[in-house]
């Protein structure tokens, strides 16, 4: 691929992204000059320990969070000149959020809870209920569509979690440890699906501390110490680390 | 979405309501019975005649009243249709073995045909009866049963003081808030009525106009009479118009209503304080949702309609209850007092209004603060 090729591609780029927090009265350094470009068709793992950054990163990517310092360019506009409600149309139709906790309401049943980012696009109910039912038959939930999460297993849960990610249609979809709260197999089976989602032509950023969730993707990216080091990653090293802390 | 959380909080919903729901409620129901009792009042005092001056003569040591040449003269200003004198006093009334204390009231033929009294059997008595001084008398329903129990009284005989009288007329019963009925009256000629109560002038008078109009002049003319009358002493009369007594009548009622509105808005601000207690517990309590809903999208000013929308649900919720209540409580009420009851859109208009502007008010700095939570401090507040 070009360099302009791939200019074209490009959904965002970080560019000596910094930030900085004040913690009794001491300044912490969380993100320490991150570049980090992400074109359309990638699906990237984002690797690192807990407190190593992963999470204030997600968020500056998602808008949900501003840096201290550095650019990051979103679709070709600089965020940091986009107001408030600039920032929301781009995490509505930008960017899909996946959660750990899947983060579903709890008074609205699987179909209703995907159709919320849609109410915030102005679609109407009948639009909006034509792309839900499709979005949450692609994650094989459409025998579910009116049961309410407390009536779904984990792994439904972050299924329809998924799917209100996708409908939007996003250029990204940010997935905060989708695997956290699920059991080996079920997080498996929703890594399975982000790969066919990626397959399908969808760009996926995925961020854990688990190796092996990280190994499903097709780019590893690892933080340490809110540094992000492109490249390959020593897998069983990767893991030893993550046993020691445990 | 707003209407979701309301009805999964329905208890504290409920409790929070209440406070509107009483405001709104004493304000309706007082504002209706007040309402309702003065207009039963002034409808009254319009009903007997706003063309009417009433004039009230005290006279002086050397006139005590009003003589037939005063009366004639009062009659004769222009734009007046008549005059009616009234001689009463308070006098046993009596038929064979039955005796009572009534109000006999001396009036002219014209006080039948001006005021709506009504004649249920016989006849008033007329011009001549009046010229003449006939001993007729026309009787209220009460006297009527109680003194002539079972039997008709009209031909029959009563005692008036020391004179007799013929019974030619029965009036029947009447309502009668404010001025008290004539059920229990008794109407004679006033010509019969100065020689029974032993009186030689007359000391009140209703001037009847014919032009409302013209009030203004004809209150003038009335009182040039008088003055000459009574040799131009001032406090020897008063003239008393129906016009004034009901301006007079709903400025207070006005004032009445106001003050008592005020009194009931008290319970409203405490009610709205309920509100905005009620919603900021609930934007703390659902921070992780606000965050979420933030995170997929959701711009501040969409985040505060959707809490204003709640708070003002739950005012006009508790507003149109506390309505329904007021209306209930001030029909029990006005059958209680025994004055009518009136429905008044105003009224109710104005308070769906308040209760609306209850819940903005008070809903504003909750949303407010719920639009302005930061995604990331709300995602993570579990």
């Amino acid at each position: 691929m070009t360099v302009r090729e791939r200019e074209m591609q490009e959904i965002l780029r970080l560019k000596d992204i910094v930030k900085c927090y004040r913690l009794g009265g001491q300044e912490q350094v969380v993100l320490d000059n991150v570049n980090l470009t992400i074109c359309r068709g990638d699906f990237i793992a984002i690797l690192g320990p807990s407190g190593a950054g992963k999470s204030t990163l997600m968020n500056i990517i998602g808008c949900l969070d501003v840096p201290t310092g550095g650019r990051y360019i979103l679709g070709g506009r600089d965020v940091a000149a986009m107001t408030e409600a600039q920032l929301a149309r781009v995490r509505n139709r930008e960017i899909g959020f996946v959660f750990q906790s899947f983060q579903l309401l709890p008074r609205l049943n699987a179909l209703e809870n995907v159709e919320l980012p849609l109410i915030y696009a102005g679609l109407p109910r009948r639009r909006r209920r034509e792309l839900a039912l499709a979005v949450l038959e692609r994650v094989g939930l459409q025998d579910k569509v009116y049961n309410y999460p407390n009536q779904l297993s984990g792994g439904q849960q972050q299924r329809v979690a998924i799917a209100r990610s996708l409908v939007t249609d996003p250029a990204l979809i940010l997935a905060d440890e989708p695997t956290g709260a699920l059991d080996q197999k079920t997080g498996q089976q929703i890594m399975a699906l982000f790969q066919e989602l990626n397959a399908d032509g969808r760009t996926v950023v995925v961020i854990t501390h688990d190796a092996q969730v990280a190994g499903y993707a097709r780019k590893i990216l690892r933080i340490v110490d809110g540094r992000l080091f492109p490249g390959e990653v020593d897998l069983a090293g990767q893991r030893e680390h993550i046993d020691v802390l445990g | 979405m707003s209407w979701a959380n309301i009805v999964n909080n329905k208890l504290r919903s409920a409790l929070t309501m209440l406070g509107i729901v009483i405001g709104v409620a004493s304000i309706i129901a007082l504002i209706t019975i007040v309402q309702g009792a003065t207009g039963a009042i002034t409808d009254e005092i319009s009903s007997l005649g706003a063309n009417i001056l009433t004039v009230q003569a005290r006279g002086t040591p050397l006139k005590p009243g009003l003589s037939a040449n005063d009366l004639d003269r009062l009659e004769a200003i222009a734009d007046v249709r008549g005059v009616s004198p009234t001689i009463s006093g308070y006098v046993s009334v009596s038929h064979r073995d039955k005796v009572l204390e009534a109000m006999v009231q001396g009036k002219n033929e014209l006080y039948f045909r001006e005021r709506p009294v009504q004649i249920s059997a016989g006849r008033a008595f007329n011009a001549l009866d009046v010229d003449g001084a006939n001993r007729v008398a026309v009787i209220g329903s009460d006297i009527a049963r109680e003194l002539f129990y079972g039997q008709n009284p009209l031909g029959r005989s009563l005692r008036i003081g020391g004179s007799t009288y013929t019974v030619v007329g029965l009036l029947a019963p009447s309502g009668g808030f404010a001025l008290g009925s004539t059920n229990k009256a008794v109407f004679i000629p006033y010509t019969a009525a100065m020689k029974t109560l032993g009186v030689r002038t007359v000391s009140s008078v209703e001037v009847h106009m014919a032009d409302v109009a013209r009030a203004d002049e004809i209150i003038g003319q009335v009182e040039a009479v008088l003055l000459e009358s009574f040799n131009y002493r001032e406090q020897a009369y008063s003239i008393f118009n129906m016009q004034d007594a009901l301006d007079v009548m709903k400025d207070v009622t006005r004032i009445l209503s106001l003050l008592l509105a005020g009194i009931a808005s008290i319970s409203l601000v405490v009610g709205g304080i309920g509100i905005m207690n009620m919603m900021l517990v609930s934007v703390t309590e659902r921070t992780t949702e606000i965050g979420l809903r933030k995170a997929l999208g959701a711009e501040p000013v969409q985040i505060q309609i959707q809490f204003l929308t709640e708070s003002v649900i739950l005012s006009l919720g508790g507003g149109l209850a506390g309505i329904v209540m007021g209306l209930l409580i001030a029909c029990a009420g006005s059958w209680f007092i025994g004055i009518p009851f009136r429905f008044s859109a105003t009224t109710v208009i104005a308070a769906v209004g308040f209760s609306a502007a209850v819940g903005v008010l008070f809903g504003w700095m909750p949303a407010r603060k719920a639009s302005r939570l930061n995604p990331i401090d709300a995602l993570r507040h579990v």
